[in-house]
């Protein structure tokens, strides 16, 4: 078996684990019924998921003989990214109340998405 | 010449980081793109140095190597754990809830890279900042024990990251 199929071989089973990842994100972000748990589905299991289906993209490109570093660039920028649009998401989640009420921190006043000031709202934290 | 130095390179991991990105982003290592990726490095910190006032001036790159190490590792392990959360705990048993974590770390840098660790791994989403930056607020996605997940958010990452920006 020379190298070329192994990394194809590499490839194949990379992209099977990554589709069953990106799978079950998707089923997970349909099953939950709460906004705060829909988010953890994509954040946790897009990650792996995605990263696989790179993997897989690096290694046919290795196996092609014309070696590829893109995906290692995209990668990092995803895992920089989905913290900051998961904050944003829990964020608005707050905002307008759409989970339970988050417990009032240990040494502050209140949590920062909470201290805007508020019309029309009458539940005050 | 040390003084110049600094003057030319006023941070020079973010001056290797972006040179890095560059040649990445080529998708070929060559002289030329080296140099221009160098030249980048200059340029990009020296123009947005105004926007960020306060680096943090320790940062120990061995000891963050290592925590990124650890993290990748437990990127993993959550995933695995989270997919089964999907695939087997109904909705009417899971048992999401918030945690508020205690803050230690003071720099907003090191904060926010424990929050993006937090967002990354095991089953937790880091949602909120308190008003004055002492309290972290961590989404969970199912567990029995909160403080157990306080404590391990704390003595797992919040430690080493303690470590790392001295």
């Amino acid at each position: 078996m020379t190298s070329e199929t192994l990394l194809l071989y590499g490839a194949t089973l990379a992209l099977m684990i990554g589709s069953a990842f990106v799978i079950v994100g998707v089923l997970g972000l349909m099953k939950f019924n709460d906004p705060m748990t829909r988010l953890h589905a994509p954040t946790k299991v897009g990650t792996l998921g995605i990263g696989m289906l790179l993997l897989a993209s690096m290694l046919k490109s290795m196996a092609a003989g014309d070696a590829s570093i893109h995906e290692l660039l995209i990668m990092s920028f995803l895992f920089v990214t989905t913290p900051i649009s998961a904050h944003f998401i829990a964020k608005v989640g707050i905002h307008l109340r759409a989970c339970d009420t988050p417990p009032s921190p240990t040494q502050d006043d209140t949590w920062s998405t909470l201290t805007t000031p508020q019309k029309n709202q009458q539940s005050a934290v | 010449m040390a003084r110049a130095f600094d003057w030319l390179v006023p941070r020079p991991l973010l001056t290797l980081t972006l040179a890095i990105v560059w040649i990445l982003l080529q998708n070929e290592i060559t002289a030329g793109m080296a140099v221009f990726g160098l030249i980048l490095g200059i340029i990009i910190p020296w123009g947005t140095s105004v926007w960020w006032p306060d680096t943090p001036k320790g940062f120990r790159m061995g000891k963050m190597a290592l925590y990124s190490l650890v993290v990748v590792r437990d990127i993993i392990v959550a995933n695995i754990e989270v997919a089964w959360i999907v695939l087997t705990v109904p909705n009417a048993k899971l048992k999401p809830g918030w945690i508020v974590v205690p803050l230690e770390l003071k720099q907003p840098e090191a904060i926010s890279l424990l929050a993006g660790t937090i967002t990354l791994t095991p089953g937790t989403v880091s949602a909120d900042l308190s008003d004055k930056g002492h309290c972290l607020l961590v989404h969970v996605l199912h567990t029995d024990d909160a403080d157990a997940v306080r404590d391990e958010i704390k003595n797992r990452y919040e430690r080493r990251l303690l470590e790392i920006f001295e």
